[in-house]
């Protein structure tokens, strides 16, 4: 029986560095191919050594799929294309690849030239990289050979994300990416169709959060800006330079303008024009009412959010900066942070998920401390036996647009799979999700941990082409029974399904009839045609889900039988019941024979 | 499959096609060229044009008042067909459903409509613009009495001749567009979309304008291509998507260049060369073209230019109610682009050169000549503005402002509308006229080989795609030499498409095609019988196991072993061969049966078996036994026939 095999490299139980290796029907897709923020070591790319030990992937993958630019689902991308090797196809949409070598050059530089790290991957590789990329459209279908077909959903994450449909033949798995079923001030919710996926691989991030409004977040969000503003104090919003930045800048900016408010806005890099300029050129992947308004009011041209200098950092008096990277584990948001967080006056919010090991994780957790514990936590910049009180306040507002436990299982409801599997989440809260979403759908839901594989038994059909004629002819049959027919198949290169006649008629034979006809005798005082009455009521009340007829002419016809009863003058009430049967009705028409030969019970009314 | 065609323009196509009982409209196209038998709509009052006298004819008999409406458009669909039964509109691009209101508005349409999102960003933005040109004037009068057949009949020229003048239509209104808009659903390039489980249909790029796409019709076992408006030049569209188009059976073939003798890349050299020459006599061009489309390439051909010309400070207007969602739209659709302008929105840079035009202040948009251009014109210039056909829009303000100098010039570049007929009211005319018609469409050269490529089995096309122009009419290389030769339609035609279905997908559930135990009867002919219940939902078939019958409950008491029906289990095999005498007997005799009395009949023998009182019919198709009361010795005979045939 064909099987799906899906193995994550990573993101298993775990959230960062997606990479998940998928089998469907004799090919190989590896789905994003990310890097895990809280490690410096080996473990931040997945192993790629679980798919071959030695030499290049190209011949153990037929594509690669990335979902969208973060790095945490594209940062090993130049690793395993570039140093491990990797040829072949890489799908990703128009945004992710506007935006994904950006961000790749980015994470390169911070590592490369500010940590000094060598062994790693070059800014001609990011190119080269690219260069294997394949843009895709959402909904366009896509043939990566014959038999394999991917398909592009609206995911609602960040710019460009999607969720894919990997077909082959009619096995289906969805893999969501990050996703988000409510649509934000700049993004629309993830969409699919009833596609009916055998396996529907879905992020898990917030699988026991059911998230407040998105009204009341965004208050308390403004609320507490406007508070620590007010009363001077500064606020640091670690975000990415893509993505929820977008989104509270609009919020911000419309904030200001209602407000009157002074205190300046910055925004950290030199990317936040570039960034804004994608959301421009882009403007069909936000959502409707950014699309519908763009040529009277760009959203994404701000007035009141400024660029930043490193030198405002010791700039008295309040203000508002939005910094990079958002998990606090490098650059210049830690930066900022160091030099702000001594002061209680200041606030941080940290709009978005950090992953274990980042500063970002530590200080929602509540740790007051900050020390460099081993080498393995990525604090670069710093030296051994730094550490830092962090006196001002922590605020975490779900910003991250991930589906929530609810939006996750809006999505299965409409996609409908035969099977789920979670991935990109902690394994905890997996196990509850799990629970739940076996309880509610009773399907089977899988989270293996990396390197483990879920295996599901796909049961296709076997698609044959039928003859019209003979589809017709059964089509108009359909009675209220279910009618066993008698048509064969043709084994050739392909299956045809043909009426029997036809393929005798092809195969150059003749059919043979084999006929028997049988006369019963059997007393019985009455007329030749309540006779036939008797044995029509006789027959019916013994032979239950057969097709029992009188026919006008007098006969009784059971399913293709006939029973037509005589008697001779002289003898009335001997009558003769002549059976006749094709061999096809061989069963039934041994049995009737038999039957009817015990004569007809007398009770039978003859009505 | 049947073909119903309601338009007679081969570029404005609409074509019905019924295909396994769907109703699939190809396109909408509107045909606005009814517009030039009127007189133009000005702006602002026109002293000249409202000095015209009113038409008279010979006799003196019939006094017209002079129609200055030109609001009634083409609507060509005529009774062919009853509108509502229409299941989907395809539009292969946004000059093509410009009649859209007309079909989905107040017809009974209850279908839907599908195009990708430039074709209906770019159609809306068209629409509105037709709408507003037509609204925005008031109308002095509306005429109709021409439409008297008695009058119609005396009338000059190319009026006397329209057909189904009562069909014209004045323009829809905005609610309208914005009702018929409503009912598009969006699909991308490729996208494979089913219709109700029996077609599917899937839009191409067709590589001539921003989301213009050509169709694929298919069920499993047929496919209708539909070709409509296809460039193969490199502007700014994606390039057209020739292989899918491979291993049709019918190729519906219409939109091809309606300037087969011009040749796109020299227009558009004429068309800077005239504009730049125009501008340095102190001269102003007048550019009539639609908002979206061969603009774009016109702009960024003029971006290029305009530097190495000296051109840098002239101004360049652009005037239309949407000329600036246009630029604005065309910067945003970089899927839809060709590879060159992707690359650039990836860095991230506007695709089109005209957003630098825009920021340096050397192309400036208005909505119309009122308002802010009024205070900002500027003498010499380049003004490009709508409508193409002289007849309503910015454009005829301009044509009375600027038709008495020499000096100045008026360029076409739309191959809509014949220019002498759009110039008609307007003579006499001193500015120069250059007519430079760019019309990238494919020509019969490129369609010939795009045809020997993809080789459909049949081609359907527009009459006027089968000889060569009546202009030309030596010219047999702008006509479609086919084998088979093209099955060309008109106004009207209806079709039948030489197709045969025979077969039709089915789907065996994995349990049922389990159960299947094929033997081969031939080398590589394997047979097996199926026995199955068919089950058919939303035009999906299935072959489901036939379901085992539910156990009878256990009868209490009543032992009725004997009279217990036999299930209904898998059919016996079907039977085929024949049974040799000689043999029969000889088996017969084996088993204790001797006194064998063998008659002769037509069709072969009969057996009477004396001693059991059973005849045996024998044939070459057929046996037939016939025992009465004596069910041991039947089946005995039954299994001695049995032994001489194949079992299938």
């Amino acid at each position: 029986m064909p099987e799906i095999k899906v193995t994550p490299l990573g993101a298993g139980q775990d959230v960062g560095r997606s990479c998940i290796l998928v089998s469907i029907g004799g090919k190989n897709i590896m789905l994003d191919c990310g890097m895990h923020m809280g490690y410096n070591d080996d473990r931040r790319f997945p192993d790629f050594s679980y798919i071959t030990q030695q030499g290049r992937l190209t011949e153990f993958l037929d594509c690669v799929i990335i979902s969208h630019f973060h790095l945490d689902h594209c940062g090993a991308l130049p690793y395993m294309s570039e140093m491990v090797g990797y040829d072949g196809p890489i799908y990703m949409t128009h945004p992710t690849k506007a935006i994904c070598p950006i961000l790749l050059e980015d994470f390169r530089k911070i590592t490369v030239d500010k940590k000094g790290e060598t062994n790693f991957f070059t800014s001609q590789m990011i190119k080269d990289c690219m260069k294997k990329v394949i843009p895709l459209n959402l909904h366009q279908t896509v043939q990566v050979d014959d038999e394999l077909e991917i398909k592009a959903y609206y995911a609602g994450h960040v710019l460009g994300a999607a969720m894919v449909q990997i077909k082959v033949g009619s096995e289906s798995v969805v893999y969501t990416g990050d996703y988000n079923m409510t649509p934000d001030r700049h993004l629309g919710a993830a969409w699919i169709d009833k596609c009916r996926p055998d396996i529907l691989i879905s992020e898990s991030t917030y699988a026991t959060t059911i998230r407040d409004s998105k009204r009341c977040r965004e208050r308390d969000f403004l609320k507490k800006v406007h508070e620590t503003v007010e009363r001077g104090g500064k606020v640091l919003i670690p975000v990415f330079a893509l993505g929820r930045a977008q989104e509270l800048c609009i919020l911000l900016e419309t904030f200001w303008e209602r407000m009157n408010m002074k205190a300046p806005i910055y925004f950290s890099t030199g990317l936040t024009e570039k960034a804004n300029h994608y959301y421009k050129l882009f403007i069909t992947w936000t959502n409707q009412k950014i699309r519908k308004t763009f040529v009277q009011r760009n959203m994404f041209e701000f007035k009141h959010i400024k660029a930043f200098d490193r030198s405002y950092i010791d700039n008295p008096g309040p203000m508002v900066v939005f910094a990079t990277p958002g998990m606090l584990h490098a650059g210049l948001s830690l930066q900022i942070f160091r030099k702000w967080a001594g002061n209680e006056k200041n606030m941080i919010i940290m709009p978005g998920y950090c992953v274990q090991g980042t500063i970002g994780h530590k200080i929602l957790n509540g740790q007051k401390k900050l020390e460099l514990e081993n080498r393995q936590t990525v604090i670069p910049e710093y030296e051994p036996g730094w550490s830092l009180e962090v006196k001002l306040q922590v605020e975490y507002m779900s910003f991250s647009a991930h589906a929530d436990a609810k939006g996750i299982m809006q999505l299965i409801r409409m996609a409908e799979p035969r099977n789920m599997l979670l991935v990109h989440g902690e394994a905890k809260k997996m196990e509850f999700l799990k629970d739940k979403i076996e309880q509610e759908f009773s399907i089977n839901c899988f989270m293996p941990a990396n390197g483990e594989t879920s295996t599901v038994a796909t049961n296709p059909s076997v698609p044959v082409d039928i003859s019209l004629n003979l589809l017709k002819r059964e089509m108009a049959l359909g009675g209220p029974l279910p009618d066993p027919k008698k048509p064969r198949t043709i084994w050739r290169a392909s299956l045809r399904l043909v009426s029997p006649e036809q393929a005798l008629k092809e195969l150059g034979l003749s059919e043979h009839q084999l006929r028997f006809t049988c006369r019963v005798q059997l007393q019985d005082a009455h007329s030749d045609s309540d006779t036939h009455i008797r044995i029509y009521t006789h027959l019916k009340s013994v032979l239950k889900g057969y097709t029992i007829q009188h026919l006008p002419d007098g006969t009784v016809m059971v399913e293709s039988i006939v029973i037509k009863v005589s008697s001779s003058p002289e003898e009335p009430n001997t009558k003769v019941l002549l059976l006749s049967w094709s061999y096809q009705d061989e069963d039934l028409g041994s049995f009737l024979s038999t039957l009817l030969k015990k004569g007809l019970p007398a009770a039978l009314s003859s009505m | 499959m049947k073909l119903y065609c309601l338009s007679g323009h081969p570029t404005l196509p609409c074509n019905v096609l019924k295909f396994k009982s769907t109703t699939i409209m190809l396109d909408c196209g509107l045909d606005t060229t009814s517009v030039l038998q009127f007189l133009p709509l000005p702006l602002v009052h026109s002293p000249r044009l409202s000095k015209l006298p009113g038409w008279v004819s010979k006799d003196g008999t019939i006094n017209l008042e002079k129609v200055q409406d030109p609001t009634l458009l083409n609507v060509f669909f005529i009774e062919l067909l009853d509108l509502s039964t229409i299941d989907v509109i395809l539009i292969s691009n946004y000059h093509c459903m410009m009649a859209l209101p007309y079909i989905t508005e107040h017809t009974g349409f209850t279908g839907s409509v599908y195009a990708t999102e430039p074709t209906l960003q770019i159609g809306r933005l068209l629409m509105e613009e037709l709408v507003n040109f037509m609204e925005r004037v008031p109308k002095a009068q509306s005429a109709t009495c021409w439409k008297n057949k008695e009058i119609q009949r005396v009338l000059p020229g190319p009026l006397k001749d329209a057909v189904e003048v009562l069909t014209w239509k004045t323009c829809y209104s905005i609610q309208d567009v914005n009702s018929a808009l409503s009912k598009v659903q969006l699909v991308g390039y490729s996208q494979k979309v089913e219709l109700f489980g029996a077609v599917q249909v899937t839009p191409l790029s067709s590589g001539y304008s921003l989301g213009s796409s050509n169709w694929i019709i298919q069920s499993h076992y047929e496919k209708v291509s539909y070709v409509s408006g296809s460039s193969l030049l490199t502007t700014h569209p994606q390039p057209m998507d020739q292989s899918s188009l491979k291993n049709s059976d019918v190729l519906i073939l219409t939109g091809l260049t309606q300037m087969p003798t011009a040749n796109p890349d020299g227009m558009l050299g004429d068309f800077c060369s005239n504009l730049a020459m125009t501008i340095r006599a102190g001269g102003n061009v007048l550019v009539p073209c639609y908002s979206s489309g061969v603009i774009y390439d016109l702009l960024e051909c003029l971006y290029q230019f305009i530097e190495n010309a000296n051109l840098g400070s002239t101004p360049f207007y652009f005037l239309s109610p949407v000329a600036n969602s246009s630029l604005e739209f065309s910067q945003i659709f970089a899927e839809w682009l060709c590879h060159n302008k992707q690359s650039k929105v990836y860095l991230p840079e506007p695709p089109f050169p005209h957003a630098e035009l825009i920021q340096t202040n050397k192309l400036k948009h208005y909505p119309s000549i009122h308002g802010d251009f009024s205070t900002d014109f500027r003498q010499p210039c380049v003004v490009f503005t709508g409508h193409p056909s002289l007849r309503f829009g910015d454009v005829v303000h301009f044509m009375e402002l600027w038709g008495k100098s020499s000096l100045n010039t008026i360029i076409f570049t739309e191959p809509d509308f014949s220019y002498l007929d759009a110039l008609a009211p307007y003579q006499p005319l001193s500015m120069k006229c250059v007519y430079c018609p760019i019309d990238t469409r494919l020509n019969f050269h490129q369609v010939s080989k795009l045809l020997k490529e993809v080789q459909p089995l049949h081609v359907v096309c527009p009459e006027q795609y089968t000889q060569p122009p009546p202009s030309q009419s030596h010219r047999s290389d702008l006509m479609l030499e086919l084998q088979p030769p093209p099955m060309p339609y008109r106004r009207c035609s209806v079709l039948g498409l030489p197709f045969r279905r025979r077969y039709e997908r089915i789907h065996l559930l994995p349990e049922l095609a389990k159960s299947l135990v094929p033997s081969e009867i031939k080398p590589g002919v394997s047979l097996a019988t199926v026995s199955a219940v068919l089950q058919s939902k939303d035009n999906k078939h299935t072959l489901q196991p036939v379901p085992k019958p539910l156990p009878l409950p256990p009868s209490k008491k009543r032992k009725r072993v004997v009279e217990e029906p036999p299930e209904v289990l898998a059919p016996k095999p079907l039977l085929s061969g024949s049974v040799p005498l000689e043999a029969f007997l000889a088996v017969l005799h084996k088993h204790g049966i001797t006194e064998v009395k063998v008659e002769e009949t037509a069709d072969g023998h009969i057996l009477h078996l004396q001693a059991e009182d059973t005849l045996i019919q024998l044939e070459e198709d057929g046996t037939h036994i016939v025992c009465d009361n004596n069910e041991p010795l039947r089946t005995t005979l039954r299994d001695l026939v049995l032994r001489f045939l194949m079992k299938l």
